[in-house]
């Protein structure tokens, strides 16, 4: 149950979320609310394509089979670099 | 900071109120996971809104299943942190999450339900997801 507090970040608040970027970054980690500046993540873990010869797509389908390990406390991700943000158990269907 | 225990108690009655298991120390937990023999399912319980509110009344329906793990206990993330650690100690490449659910046949991790996939959904379809996993590692 969520109390108004809550309600008011919006749907995704407290939702493991998919934050792909219009550079080479992808991030996983729980929504916790869209504000001026960007989107803000908490308990984040971050992905550069092609780092350790993992792409994106394969970082993120590892990510949604068992989530993925906490690298960063809190993250922003600036709105205009934002490409989609994807729950992440939603990601990893596509 | 661990949260209020008055707070807490509740949440961990929802559990054993229906027979499952509280482990508390990390002994417990060891006690509980180094018997291999048969079926286990261990739900790391939080006081998380967002999933935990959720995945109580679903895996008490799915407990309700024709086939259920054959012992079933529960340790509370945030709370008894040592029996928290020793769990996730049984499942060392799962990154921690809770509330989340791992099954195990015969000592061997077979279904592992994170956090992810519970946030946000309706115990009826996060019952239903245990009962798929029951019957697809247990049954026979």
């Amino acid at each position: 149950m969520r109390d108004s507090r809550h309600a008011a970040k919006g749907e995704l608040h407290g939702i493991t979320v998919v934050v792909d970027t219009t550079g080479a970054e992808v991030y996983v980690g729980r929504f916790f609310e869209q504000r001026g500046d960007g989107i803000v993540l908490l308990d984040v873990a971050r992905h550069t394509d092609g780092a350790g010869g993992v792409s994106k797509q394969q970082y993120v389908q590892t990510a949604a089979r068992y989530g993925q390990w906490k690298e960063l406390d809190q993250v922003v991700v600036p709105l205009p670099d934002v490409r989609s943000v994807t729950r992440l158990v939603d990601a990893g269907a596509s | 900071m661990p949260y209020d225990p008055v707070l807490v108690q509740p949440m961990r009655d929802e559990l054993t109120a229906v027979g499952i298991e509280e482990l508390e120390t990390a002994e417990a937990v060891d006690r509980f996971l180094t018997d291999k023999s048969g079926s286990a399912m261990i739900v790391i319980n939080s006081v998380c809104g967002c999933a935990a509110g959720s995945a109580r009344p679903g895996i008490k329906m799915a407990l309700r299943h024709e086939v259920t793990p054959d012992r079933v206990a529960t340790v509370f993330a945030g709370q008894d942190l040592e029996a928290t650690a020793k769990a996730r100690s049984y499942i060392p490449h799962i990154p921690p999450s809770s509330p989340s659910v791992a099954l195990f046949r015969d000592g061997e991790l077979v279904f592992m339900y994170p956090r992810h996939q519970i946030e946000g959904r309706p115990p009826q379809v996060i019952a239903a997801d245990l009962m798929e996993a029951f019957d697809a590692h247990l049954s026979a």
